[in-house]
């Protein structure tokens, strides 16, 4: 119906363009990218620090140029003038090629590292080698090519972040916690492992040496946290590396339910998290194009959950392996582990069904109803057959086709390759086991609800299009509903967007949370209670 | 079962529709001549701003209608006939109806300016005037300037749409102060100065002459009553609307302004209803107009009317005034009645406090005698709709306000609150000494109380 031309100008027609300056910061920006493409094509750049510093000030500059020019000279509001008229926030040329370039580089990253310049049993070559000097800076050795991968990751958190507390200035609630998502990047993801790293080998450590541990990225997100290597690096290190063992055991069961009731999954996947915190950030200008169709919610919540149950099975199998059977040597046998397992999965499940029953719908209680018979199931085969596999593959089978499926394709090539057409958050709604976990409980067990202001909704669809996570919005606030949902990650751009002041994140009694009160205030009361009789 | 036809998809009709599908099984048709779907009129902005795609301004997926078996018929109702019970559409098509509910909302003023019909001359309201825009006004170079006739609402919303294109924009305005018709002095005051560093020239206590015309037949320029020529490409012509009720002259049903209707939304013709903005009522409601062209009424209307027509005839009697509206980048709430110059009565007097950097300020009106709350103007502050609605139910003081304004501010959390300083300069305008209560979950979620 649009008039204006559609072409495939990166700097797009009028009615929005670039503006000169921005032009050149774009360039600015691509200059530090080729630079790290030259080296992954092995040009030969004689002083590595230098290129490296160059190359990363290039692009960290050209970004903020580019948000300087496009918002200071704006006052602070909502800036989302335009976005479906740019190409590259619009699923139009531009976004592709951005898709295309991303999902190579996250197919060449986890399957072929040796073209970004990895030398097996030899000194690196390529990109990797220009990040040498920092690796070797940081944690005394050469870097690999998750070392580049990481510093990449925590610069397009921090200049990409720096942008959106310029787009979001006058939102306070968005710039702190912009400022937390990059300083858990920057200190727990980067710096702190790196620097741990140090102390492998150390008196501290009994000569032990720690797994490369991101103390913020708990079980089931790293699903590899529990696996032999590791627990053998942990229990190797002395009370350092055991406290850091229970730390990973309590930040599952303890402190993040704690959080989780006080806040919602908030405190996590919008304030800590790193994946969050890319889509965040760097993802920010994609947020618009999640799929809110009901049918994509569907889908959303029988691949999230049939994750959960994958990295619980793929789990359980891999600790069930090291195990051993006897118990005088050590208390925690294959069988008891199992029969824990068991129940502890039975109380959740019965403690859904007895309480919070109705707050699930009809398919949710048959899907988990389902799959709590198939674990069920599987472990008694385990327990009735003897010796032999769980769960019917090799642990090693599940764990592979689960670190390869899930861990690279789902939340690496699938989760942030496709960030232009996709939008940011694929991964986070549709992969995350962690965030159904989180999720589960934020919507039985959580103080956290979005309240809707009365009746001051005017249904212009701003929130839905913005939520990142897919949420219609809209559809419970144009009723005067609260919104509960497990996935709302509390990003609070909807409630930034609202141009009525329609909607709140607030932590409050868990009493009315869910129903809220479904009256469209300015009504007149007697007819509100017969339109809530149902 | 019934054949209930509306007329009109608008937010009333729709409403309508859906409370009395959850009511009865019915029959129910809609007939719009506009879009064949529901829409959300009220975001026709963001969708020429490049926020949002049309089809996102659409609050329903394709499939809700059908499943609910809401059956929609894409045509212009030319015709009723309310002995036979009987419409035509687009002169032909003839629909039954066992009940009829009119929800056809306005159409732009016009005032028989000179050239008000030329080509590049037009108003915003419907689908189609945006997509008119798209054609006037794609971009700066085809559009040049764009003068904005009428200090509303929809002209201030016209305004921040050209400006997302970086089109110049001047904006002729007849009050002596932008909106000082509706808002007090103050706010009005504070809304000319955002309207400035926005860079639209706005002209205010300016009338509109005539629009000129090139020799294309298009519009070229304006000429005000203040003698001054304004050559432009676009002509936003935004001084109110009107209801669109045209094609019932003619028919038996009774119009005024709007389609007359009693508190019960019957018009004198049995059978026969009217809702939303083109209802105008023969008794206006306490304070409100005859005529109500806003969202949140047509919705209640709507919810009033299938409460009637599934059986349970029921009176149309809205609560406490509220509304919202957004000026460039200031969001406005308002809950109670807060009066500008025009129509304040002598007992209701202002309390009024605004940050002395940022755009942010409150008006709070009050019996000058009794010292009841009557209503509040939030400026760059939200406001808890539920806590203002209970307080007006039960008729608490200005102090009990003031004294419990954080429970009722809605701002997203960490955001910077100023109830301290408001309750502080109140206390000097009034020379009294409240101190501020602290914020209690248990009053706002209402526990217990
Ligand atoms: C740009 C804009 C912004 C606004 N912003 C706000 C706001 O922020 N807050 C607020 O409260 N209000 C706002 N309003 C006002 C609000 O949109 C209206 O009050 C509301 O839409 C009226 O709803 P309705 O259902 O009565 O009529 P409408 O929405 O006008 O629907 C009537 C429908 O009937 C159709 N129709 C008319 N005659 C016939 C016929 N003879 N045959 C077939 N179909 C017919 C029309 O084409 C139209 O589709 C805004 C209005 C505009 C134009
Ligand atoms: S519902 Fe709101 S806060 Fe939650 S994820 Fe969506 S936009 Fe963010
Ligand atoms: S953005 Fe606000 S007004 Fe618009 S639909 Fe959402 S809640 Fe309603």
């Amino acid at each position: 119906m649009s008039t204006y031309d559609r072409s495939m100008a990166l700097t797009g027609q009028p009615p929005k363009s670039l503006s000169r300056n921005q032009k050149l910061a774009t360039l600015l920006g691509m200059f530090g990218l080729v630079v790290l493409v030259l080296a992954s094509f092995n040009f030969n750049f004689q002083n590595k620090t230098l290129w490296l510093s160059i190359a990363i000030s290039a692009i960290s500059i050209g970004v903020f140029w580019f948000s300087k020019e496009a918002y200071s000279e704006k006052f602070p509001g909502i800036k989302n003038d335009g976005v479906w008229f740019k190409s590259i926030s619009s699923r139009g040329f531009w976004a592709w090629i951005a898709g295309i370039a991303l999902t190579a580089f996250y197919i060449v990253l986890y399957f072929f590292p040796e073209y970004l310049g990895l030398v097996k049993d030899g000194g690196n070559k390529g990109v990797i080698a220009l990040f040498d000097p920092l690796s070797r800076f940081l944690s005394g050795n050469p870097a690999s090519q998750w070392f580049v991968y990481g510093t990449l990751y925590t610069v397009a958190i921090l200049v990409f972040g720096i942008k959106f507390m310029w787009k979001y200035r006058h939102n306070r609630y968005e710039r702190i916690r912009t400022i937390s998502v990059m300083f858990f990047q920057t200190a727990f993801a980067f710096i702190i492992p790196e620097l741990m790293a140090r102390l492998n080998g150390d008196k501290i450590l009994n000569g032990g040496s720690l797994p490369y541990y991101d103390l913020k990225n708990m079980w089931p997100l790293n699903y590899y946290n529990f696996e032999g290597y590791r627990i053998k690096g942990f229990l190797s290190s002395g009370d350092i590396g055991f406290a850091l063992l229970i730390f990973g055991i309590l930040s599952v069961f303890v402190i993040s339910p704690i959080l989780t009731y006080r806040y919602g999954k908030r405190w996590y996947c919008s304030w800590v998290c790193g994946c969050g915190g890319l889509a965040e950030t760097a993802g920010d200008s994609f947020r618009h194009l999640s799929d809110k169709t009901v049918k994509a919610w569907k889908i959303e919540r029988w691949v999230v959950h049939s994750v959960v149950v994958f990295v619980t099975l793929m789990t359980t199998a891999v600790i069930y392996s090291y195990l051993g059977t006897d118990t005088s040597k050590y208390w925690l046998t294959k069988s008891t582990f199992l029969i824990g397992m068991a129940v502890l999965l039975t109380s959740v499940f019965a403690w859904v069904m007895a309480f919070k029953r109705n707050e699930l719908q009809k398919d949710a209680q048959y899907g988990a109803i389902g799959y709590f018979v198939i674990i069920m199931v599987l472990l008694g085969i385990h327990f009735f057959s003897g010796e032999g596999n769980v769960f019917l593959f090799k642990s090693e089978t599940l764990r592979k086709s689960y670190s390869f499926l899930i861990g690279s394709i789902f939340s690496g090539v699938i989760g942030t390759g496709f960030y232009p057409i996709f939008g940011n958050r694929v991964w986070c709604r549709f992969g995350c086991p962690m965030a159904a976990i989180l999720g589960f409980q934020q919507r039985l067990f959580s103080k956290f609800r979005i309240t809707t202001n009365g009746g001051q909704c005017i249904s212009c669809g701003n929130c839905s299009t913005y939520c990142e996570m897919g949420i219609d919005v809209r559809a419970y606030a144009q009723k005067g509903e609260n919104i509960v949902r497990s996935s709302c990650v509390g990003c609070g751009i909807c409630s930034a967007v609202c141009p009525r002041g329609v909607l709140k994140l607030e932590n409050g009694p868990l009493k009315n949370r869910i129903e809220g009160n479904q009256i469209l205030l300015g009504n007149d009361v007697d007819l509100m209670t017969l339109v809530n009789q149902k | 079962m019934e054949t209930i036809v509306i007329i009109g998809n608008g937010i009333a009709g729709v409403t309508a529709a859906r409370h009395i599908r959850k009511l009865s099984n019915n029959r129910i048709i809609i007939v719009s001549a506009e879009s064949d779907y529901f829409f959300s009129r009220t975001a026709l902005m963001y969708v020429y701003m490049g926020h949002m795609q049309f089809k996102h301004i659409q609050p329903y997926e394709d499939w809700f209608w059908d499943q609910n078996n809401i059956e929609l018929v894409n045509g212009y109702v030319t015709n009723v006939d309310t002995d036979q019970k009987q419409l035509l559409v687009d002169g032909a098509r003839s629909l039954d109806y066992d009940k009829l509910i009119i929800a056809t909302g306005s159409k732009p003023n016009k005032f028989g300016w000179k050239g008000q019909d030329l080509h590049g001359v037009q108003g915003l309201y419907s689908k189609q005037d945006l997509e008119l825009l798209e054609v006037n006004a794609p971009n700066k170079d085809k559009c040049k300037r764009a003068v904005i006739v009428g200090g509303g609402l929809i002209g201030i919303e016209l305004a921040e749409m050209l400006r997302s294109r970086d089109i110049p924009v001047t904006f002729l305005v007849r009050e002596s102060s932008f909106w000082n018709g509706v808002l007090p002095e103050g706010e009005s005051q504070m809304i000319n100065e955002h309207i400035l560093e926005h860079h639209i020239d706005l002209r205010l206590s300016t009338n509109l002459e005539e629009i000129i015309a090139d020799e294309n037949g298009r519009a070229s320029a304006v000429k005000t009553d203040k003698g001054d020529t304004i050559s432009c490409n676009l002509v936003g012509l935004t001084a109110g609307v009107t209801p669109n009720v045209k094609f019932l002259e003619g028919s038996k049903i009774e119009l005024g302004k709007g389609v007359k209707v009693n508190h019960f939304l019957e018009t004198n013709v049995k059978d026969v209803y009217a809702i939303g903005d083109c209802a105008e009522q023969h008794e206006p409601i306490g304070n409100r107009r005859p005529v109500e062209a806003v969202w949140y009424t047509g919705r209640m209307m709507g919810e009033t009317i299938a409460q009637t027509i599934c059986g349970n005839r029921m009176e149309y009697k809205p609560g406490h005034w509220f509304n919202s509206a957004k000026f460039l980048d200031i969001e406005y709430q308002t809950y109670g009645w807060v009066f500008g110059s025009k129509g304040r009565q002598s007992y209701e007097s202002h309390f009024h406090w605004r940050h002395p950097k940022e755009k942010i300020c409150v008006t709070v009106a009050f019996h000058k005698d009794t010292q009841q709350f009557l209503g509040i103007n939030t400026f760059g502050i939200r406001m808890r709709h539920e806590l203002f609605d209970q307080w007006l139910t039960n008729e608490k003081s200005i102090d009990f306000v003031m004294e419990h304004l954080v429970d009722a501010n809605f701002d997203p959390e960490l955001y910077l609150q100023y109830e301290k300083e408001i309750l502080a300069k109140y206390n000097t305008d009034f020379s009294k000494s409240l101190k501020l209560k602290k914020k209690s979950n248990k009053r706002i979620f209402q526990l217990n109380i």
